[in-house]
Order: structure tokens, then C-alpha cells, then sequence
């Protein structure tokens, strides 16, 4: 499973940022997840429930964000959203196009943490 | 107990980005040309750098590898046939380098001792992807035997790639591959890509590899002004 590497990695920084910021857990992790990063979803939501065992972030939930294919095409000087990862091509006009705009994200957008109140006697 | 969100817009694998960054700076400052080599499991990648670093050394070139295995060191004693330093990173399993990996290996060599470094990685065509290296170039190898399909099976690696190498040209004919297809193929998932052929076996093809590599390094002096040293 080529997951598990990611979703240790991913683990691991959120947990730290979590840390930092004081939370107690974390609920939800947000992620964009580009058609061109090599990542498959399905693998990557069944490694993480693995991966976050035991941290702060045991039994949060893993929310994707699809991000397609899109190509900047210099014929029609017009960006385009590919529907696969076969080929970029400009489904406009069939031109090979390098200047790829969005697709290779795999970013971490933000997190959701429980915070202990400062009334609740955390520091 | 509150909930809040929290922004943190950062690519998962920032700390090895990060690290690789640094390493990059260092292969910089010592003048070295870092090469990451890429494939299925035997499309050729040993059998060329033995080629590779034979040659550049025979011209005078210090030239050094770090080889990414599975379990044995089989590739790395091939390698050290040239004579070039090389040293082996045993993954235990795990089916790609990372960059702390390479640093750590690196810690004893003097590296402005060096001219060139190849990084010949793991024998897969996913998970390396996903890993920098701090290299300059990264060198997808597939050889004439795996199918002309082979890029739109994997076209993130191919897409990651700076040069495609389309090894094992001596076997192109008994393996009825169709070379046209095959380029188009590359170009189409990723078109700024540069594509050789080569064959370890009759030497064919690597001269005009060896030139890119030579004048890749020359530029990237050039552009960092670290007088060259060799
Ligand atoms: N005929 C021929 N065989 C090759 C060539 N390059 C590699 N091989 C053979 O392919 C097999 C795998 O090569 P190797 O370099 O170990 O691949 P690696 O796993 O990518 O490092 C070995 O048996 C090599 O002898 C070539 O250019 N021509
Ligand atoms: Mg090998
Ligand atoms: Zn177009």
C-alpha cells in the first residue's frame, strides 16, 4: 500500500500543528487532493485510519477536496479543466499543453481542533 | 472544551521538501550534478549507470552513487566495479528513498570532492514520485520490454520526470516494441519531458546522455558561479 508512507506524514504534521496550537484533538482534517498527485483516495482513507491511531488525531474524520487536472493552453489562451490524467491535452483544440495550473496538490488546507478553554484550567 | 479551525495550507510532505531544499543548497555550494533515477524494477537502471560512471570516470569525472535497495546490495558492488565511491541504502522494504535517508548516507563524504552524484532509487514507479531528493534531474527509465502503455499507467512519475530514458534499445526489435507510441506516449502526460534511448548492453544512445548530463552541469555552474573544479 503506497498510502501508508503519506498518511504517516500526514499524521505527523498535523499532529504537530495540533500540538502547537494547544489542541486537545483533532476532529477533521481537510485536504486537497489533486487528479495528478499519484495519490489514490480510497487507499489514502484506509491507511489513515491506521496512521492515526494512538495520536491526536485517533478518530477524526479525513475530508478530501477533489482537485482536477488544470492546463493553461497557450492556442486558445484559456485554461481548461481535463476530465483524466492520460494526456494534457486542451480539450478545446487538442494542444499539448506544460503549464499545468492545478492537480498536483496534495496539501493539508486546515484542521479542526478541540481547544481546552483557559477557564477550563489549561494554563 | 471549544472546537476551532484552524488554516494550515501546507503540502504534506513540506518537511521532506523542506530537507531537500537544504540538501540541494549543499549539492550547490560543492559544485556536484545529482541525478535521481527512476523505474519499474529492471528496466536497466544499474546496468546503465554502470555505463554511466564507467565513462565519466574514464574522462577524468569524480563521480560517486548512492543506491536505493529493498533488502540486498547486489547493485551497489555492480556499481563499484567502475571504481566510482559507492554506498548502499538498505530500505527494509520500504519502496522509495527519502531525502533524510540520502543525507544521512551522505554525512561522512566530502562532497566538494565530488562532480557527480546519481541516486539510483528504488525500482517503482509510484512512491519515489512523491520524494525529492534535492536532485537536479530526474531520469525515468523504462525499458523497450515493458509495454509502449507504461506512461499512461503512471503518468505522475512520468509527469515528475525532467528526461525519460527508453532503455534496452538493443532488444526493441525481438520485443516488437513500437518506439513512436511509446514517445508519444511520454510527451502526452508530460510534453516538456526530454527522451533518450539508450542500451547499456551495446553502449548505444549513452554518448548522447552523457553530452546532456555533462552540459546540464555546466550550466547549473554557471548559474550558481562556483568556479568548476574539474
Ligand atoms: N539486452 C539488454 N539487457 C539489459 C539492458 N539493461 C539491463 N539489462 C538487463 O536487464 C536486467 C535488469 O537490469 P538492472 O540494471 O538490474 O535493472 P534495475 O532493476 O532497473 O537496476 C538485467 O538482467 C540486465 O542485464 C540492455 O540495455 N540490454
Ligand atoms: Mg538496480
Ligand atoms: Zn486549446
Amino acid at each position: 500500500m503506497h498510502e501508508l508512507a503519506i498518511a504517516a506524514a500526514l499524521v505527523e504534521s498535523v499532529a504537530a500543528s495540533a500540538q502547537a496550537a494547544g489542541a486537545a484533538r483533532v476532529t477533521r482534517v481537510f485536504l486537497k487532493l489533486g487528479a495528478l498527485s499519484g495519490v489514490s483516495k480510497e487507499a489514502l482513507l484506509f491507511c489513515y485510519d491506521v496512521a492515526t491511531r494512538d495520536t491526536l488525531l485517533e478518530g477524526s474524520q479525513l475530508v478530501i477536496e477533489d482537485v482536477p487536472v488544470t492546463i493553461y493552453c497557450e492556442r486558445c489562451r484559456a485554461e481548461a479543466i481535463l476530465s483524466g490524467i492520460q494526456g494534457l491535452r486542451c480539450p478545446r483544440c487538442g494542444e499539448l499543453s506544460s503549464r499545468l495550473l492545478h492537480g498536483k496538490e496534495l496539501e493539508i488546507a486546515g484542521i479542526e481542533i478541540d481547544v481546552i478553554e483557559e477557564a477550563e484550567g489549561e494554563r | 472544551m471549544t472546537t476551532r479551525y484552524l488554516e494550515i495550507r501546507q503540502g504534506v510532505l513540506s518537511k521532506n521538501d523542506r530537507l531537500a531544499a537544504d540538501l540541494r543548497a549543499r549539492f550547490a555550494q560543492a559544485g556536484v550534478f545529482v541525478m535521481n533515477v527512476v523505474s519499474s524494477p529492471g528496466a536497466g537502471k544499474t546496468a546503465l549507470l554502470e555505463r554511466v560512471l564507467r565513462e565519466l570516470r574514464a574522462a577524468g569525472w569524480r563521480v560517486a552513487a548512492v543506491v536505493g535497495d529493498l533488502q540486498t546490495d547486489n547493485d551497489a558492488r555492480r556499481l563499484a566495479r567502475s571504481g566510482a565511491l559507492v554506498s548502499q541504502i538498505t530500505t527494509d522494504g520500504m519502496c522509495h528513498l527519502e531525502v533524510d535517508l540520502v543525507t544521512d548516507k551522505l554525512a561522512g563524504w566530502d562532497l566538494n570532492a565530488l562532480d557527480f552524484l546519481f541516486i539510483e532509487n528504488v525500482g517503482n514507479l509510484v512512491c519515489p514520485t512523491w520524494y525529492d531528493l534535492g536532485e537536479d534531474v530526474r531520469a525515468v527509465l523504462l525499458s523497450v520490454a515493458e509495454g509502449e502503455d507504461k506512461p499512461l499507467k503512471y503518468p505522475v512519475m512520468f509527469h515528475s520526470s525532467d528526461i525519460a530514458v527508453i532503455t534496452k534499445m538493443d532488444l526493441a526489435e525481438a520485443c516488437e516494441c513500437d518506439l513512436t507510441a511509446m514517445r508519444e506516449n511520454i510527451l502526452s502526460v508530460q510534453p516538456a519531458i526530454r527522451i533518450f534511448e539508450t542500451s547499456a548492453k551495446t553502449g548505444a544512445g549513452v554518448p548522447v546522455l552523457i553530452e546532456f548530463i555533462l552540459q546540464q552541469r555546466a550550466a547549473k555552474l554557471a548559474s550558481t558561479s562556483v568556479p568548476p573544479t574539474a
